[in-house]
């Protein structure tokens, strides 16, 4: 895998115009990427001198792993293959990537079947994969150039979770699937495949990411031997106690003492922190805004967010549709180069029994004519199959789409719980302040006071005050989360232009490719056609 | 000989059409519902043109229905013994598809074909039911057609020839003469052995051919859906890259049409010529079954003979008053014998020539048909192409955008 990510090479081939993509058929080791400059547009046919250099700047050059090259079929003379397929990022992304100073590669390789250390609570031990993780960057967060470690499923599960704590608001790509069932129903080694490639595919979104690329938890991740640092949000039980013996304590009044690390927990998100009696307060807050007459006091204002929401919608429910009709493209292009080929071998039989059986010269002639037609079937059907594999790559930005609505769904629903946790907060203040009117108030018509109702009093006052500075922090997050959906809109709205240009662009070029070599073939047999078609 | 044209309207073939020689076209056309419910039919126009001395006129429109044309055919296969009568399109099964657009057209091309080969063959342009079929008003039509149905069908003497023939395969089945007699010609055995093999690939081809036509209407239909589906996110999208998805729907949707033409014209110009052909096979096989009764009733009657002369030198020696009789039996047998060797080899004869027109015309049909699948193929592939190049230059200058 490792050779791959370095070559990187552009392979003129003068010899003929009329064929789009220049491969070299020979060397199956390494990898070709597409590179459209400018100076092999001379090279290409028109219709390929004209792919652009665009604007944006994902800096993730990756190359496809062998095993795409042995699934495209090359067996004609000179013919030429689209090598320019990318896992995880557009076609169009890649000059830039090339010409472009920092880059992060990641792969994933080398599956291996690991024993569970004791101390785990299943007697025997339990095995799992685990697998290499090779990276190589030149960006000033690592520390090194090139380094790998092992990791295991688990560790990506709580990288991703962490990811989604500490980047509230933002796109984050989806890890894959525990899907734990498939994994049983399918094969060890397809599984184990299809996981390898899941895994890399989710890395490799995430090194694209601007922003993500350079997190702590990712580096983390990628150099950082021996186990993943254990999350927050797995030590369930300690999280559950804090949480049910501070709040009350900050409500009820206790200990002042609370620290600033508690009011930043406060601004966690409630679920995610296990916090039974937090998740009580604000599912009463939330159904108190559906329900309640009183409209909560900080509401989700923006009309540009809620129109974008609006519009996702409609383009995830389009795009799934697009996604389905794509499938059902690919399976009926697939279909039809099955049939083309049998009707070639049909073809073949029949004209090799007329060649045998020939009692007259005419007969043969003619039959080494339909011959060419069989051959040129069968070869179109292989074409066809071609043809296929590499509409599946493209159309696959597609499916890929549908996961990063999944992403900015994610994002949306980070940005809802800030605002409701900013809405419980500002309800507490409310009732709190009201309790201490009330208490005020009572306390007042007593002359001297009343030791119990003032002690209760200064209580109160010491919650407010903690429940303020939550609260301050909870707005601080909220509108950091705001601020990190429109950045990432803005960002997402660009690729997303991109990647579907591009796509399509290569989805044109690929039937342009195909069809071309099945109209040389076709118009070679009608020469042969119209010279031998005399009448007798 | 007149090439037969398979022409998508039916019309005539315009080869040979020398105003000098003698000339007969005619061409099967306008497919009309007539009746209704379950008496429904479809009729044709059937058009001819010709010189031909004992036809009317030059030109002469009459309307048929598929039932006469059946009439014909059996008529021919009746009188011209030997000769490969040209297949017809089969009775349709499925009630439901006996109307729809796509059976009718096929039908009306092969009934076109049908009578074109028979107006092209040398012997059977004479024959007298052609005439009437061509040029009879409907009323005669009607009545000619229905004397001929079933039994009917038959003459008195072949009615005798019928019940000999069971007499004989029974007595043989008695006597434990279960072979039946047959001709021991290794060449005829090659040419029939041929013929099965022929008929096999033919057959195979045929229903890839028609596998291919399905499959090309499947992704017309799924690019179709596909475009549609495109414009929906067009519009949802908006802007630059909206446009570049709804054109790139419209332009799948356009490729979805030519894809579905190429259909039909695979359908019309390859499929069904394989599939005429596989019955022009299926109709030589009919003739093969004539071709071995008259050989065996060659034979048996040579036996018959046979017997006879000695049952007669038996009467001869005993002076017997039934030698008369047997004398005259026996004088019978023999002309028979020789009507029926006659029969044999003239239908031999005819074979024989009749092999050599079917693999000229079977060449030059299959030639065509192939030289239509490469041309619907490559101008198929070129549409497309085009059609998806075309659209490359707006998205390039939305992408610079």
């Amino acid at each position: 895998m490792m050779e791959q990510m370095e070559s990187l090479t552009l392979n003129d081939d003068p010899s003929n115009g009329s064929k789009p993509y220049f491969d070299d058929p020979l060397s199956s080791s390494s990898q070709f990427v597409e590179i459209p400059t400018d100076d092999a547009g001379d090279l290409r046919s028109p219709l390929q001198k004209q792919t652009p250099i665009p604007s944006h700047n994902s800096i993730n050059s990756i190359l496809e792993p062998p095993s795409y090259a042995e699934a495209v079929f090359r067996s004609f003379d000179s013919d030429q293959v689209d090598a320019s397929d990318i896992n995880g990022h557009d076609h169009a992304g890649l000059e830039s990537r090339s010409f472009s100073s920092d880059f992060l590669r990641i792969s994933v390789s080398d599956p291996l079947k690991e024993q569970e250390v004791s101390g785990s609570l299943v007697p025997g031990g339990s095995s799992y994969f685990s697998y290499l993780i090779t990276t190589f960057t030149n960006l000033p967060e690592f520390n090194g150039t090139e380094f790998n470690v092992r990791r295991r499923f688990r560790d990506v599960v709580a990288l991703s979770d962490r990811l989604a704590e500490s980047y509230r608001g933002f796109f984050i790509p989806v890890r894959p699937d525990k899907s734990v069932v498939e994994g049983q129903v399918m094969q060890k080694t397809e599984f184990v495949e299809q996981r390898r490639a899941a895994l890399e595919k989710y890395l490799r979104q995430l090194a694209a990411h601007p922003v993500l690329r350079k997190s702590e938890e990712l580096r983390v991740f990628l150099e950082s031997h021996g186990k993943m640092p254990l999350m927050r949000t797995t030590d369930v039980a300690s999280r559950m106690l804090d949480g049910a013996v501070k709040l009350p304590k900050q409500l009820l009044g206790g200990e002042s003492g609370v620290g600033a690390a508690d009011v930043s927990e406060v601004s966690q998100p409630a679920k995610g922190g296990m916090d039974l009696l937090r998740i009580f307060k604000e599912l009463r807050q939330s159904v108190a805004n559906d329900w309640g007459g009183a409209k909560p006091a900080v509401v989700e204002e923006d009309k540009d967010f809620l129109e974008r929401k609006e519009k996702l919608q409609n383009f995830e429910h389009q795009l799934s549709s697009v996604s389905q009709q794509a499938e059902s493209l690919v399976n009926a292009q697939q279909e039809i180069g099955e049939t083309m080929g049998q009707l070639g071998l049909a073809f073949v039989k029949l004209t090799k029994f007329e060649t045998e059986e020939a009692t007259y010269d005419y007969q043969r002639t003619r039959a080494a004519d339909m011959k060419n037609v069989a051959t040129a079937a069968v070869k179109a059907s292989r074409l066809y199959r071609e043809l296929n594999s590499q509409t599946v790559k493209h159309l696959d930005k597609l499916h890929e789409y549908l996961g990063v609505v999944l992403a900015v769904n994610n994002a949306f629903s980070d940005r809802s719980s800030a605002l409701l946790t900013v809405q419980t907060l500002l309800s507490d203040l409310t009732s709190l302040n009201s309790r201490i009117e009330k208490l005020e108030a009572a306390s007042s018509k007593i002359f001297g006071g009343d030791r119990s109702r003032i002690q209760k009093i200064e209580e109160l006052r010491e919650t407010v005050r903690v429940t303020e500075a939550a609260k301050n922090c909870a707005v601080r997050e909220y509108e950091g989360i705001k601020e990190s959906n429109k950045n990432e809109f803005e960002r997402l709205d660009q690729e997303r232009h991109d990647d579907f240009l591009s796509m399509l662009k290569g989805f044109i070029v690929n039937q342009n490719r195909n069809q071309g070599l099945v109209i040389r073939y076709q118009s070679l047999k009608i020469r042969n056609r119209n010279r031998n078609h005399t009448p007798l | 000989m007149i090439a037969t044209q398979r022409s998508g309207t039916g019309s005539m073939s315009p080869s040979s059409r020398s105003p000098s020689g003698p000339y007969l076209t005619v061409s099967v056309s306008d497919p009309a519902k007539m009746g209704s419910g379950v008496q429904a039919y479809i009729s044709y126009k059937v058009i001819t043109k010709t010189n031909f001395p004992e036809y009317e006129g030059p030109e002469k429109i009459v309307i048929r229905r598929y039932s006469d044309f059946v009439w014909l055919k059996d008529r021919l296969f009746e009188k011209y013994k030997g000769v490969f009568i040209p297949p017809l399109p089969e009775k349709s099964t499925v009630e439901k598809f006996r109307f729809s657009a796509e059976f009718i057209e096929m039908r009306r091309q092969a009934l076109h074909v049908f009578v074109n080969r028979i107006a092209a063959h040398r012997e059977l342009q004479q024959s007298e039911d052609l005439r009437i079929f061509l040029q009879a008003d409907e009323q005669t039509m009607e009545r000619a057609r229905s004397q001929e149905t079933g039994i009917f069908k038959k003459k008195p003497t072949d009615f005798m020839q019928i019940f000999k023939d069971v007499q004989s395969k029974v007595s043989d089945v008695v006597l434990g003469k279960e072979k039946p007699v047959e001709e021991s010609n290794p060449e005829y055995e090659k040419l029939k052995k041929y013929l099965f093999q022929l008929e096999d690939h033919l057959a195979e081809t045929q229903k890839h051919a028609y596998r291919l036509v399905k499959r090309h209407r499947e992704l017309g239909q799924s690019l179709s859906d596909f475009g549609k589906a495109f414009k929906l996110l067009g519009d949802c999208e908006g802007n630059g890259l909206g446009k570049a998805f709804s054109e790139f729907g419209a332009k799948s949707q356009i490729l979805a049409i030519k894809l579905q033409r190429e259909a039909q014209h695979l359908l019309m110009n390859f499929e069904e010529p394989l599939k005429d052909y596989v019955r022009a096979v299926q109709s030589i096989k009919a003739t093969m079954t004539e071709r071995a009764n008259a050989f065996r009733h060659h034979c048996e009657l040579a036996e018959a003979i046979k017997f006879k002369e000695i049952d007669m030198n038996k009467l001869r020696l005993t002076r017997s008053e039934k030698l008369m009789e047997a004398e005259h039996e026996y004088e019978q047998l023999k002309a028979d014998g020789v009507e029926a060797t006659g029969k044999f080899e003239r239908i031999v004869r005819t074979m024989n020539e009749e092999i050599v027109r079917f693999q000229e015309q079977k060449t030059l049909d299959m030639g065509l048909a192939f030289h239509e699948f490469a041309k619907g193929q490559a101008s198929l592939a070129n549409g497309i192409a085009d059609g998806w190049r075309s659209l490359l230059p707006k998205l390039e200058s939305l992408s610079s955008s």
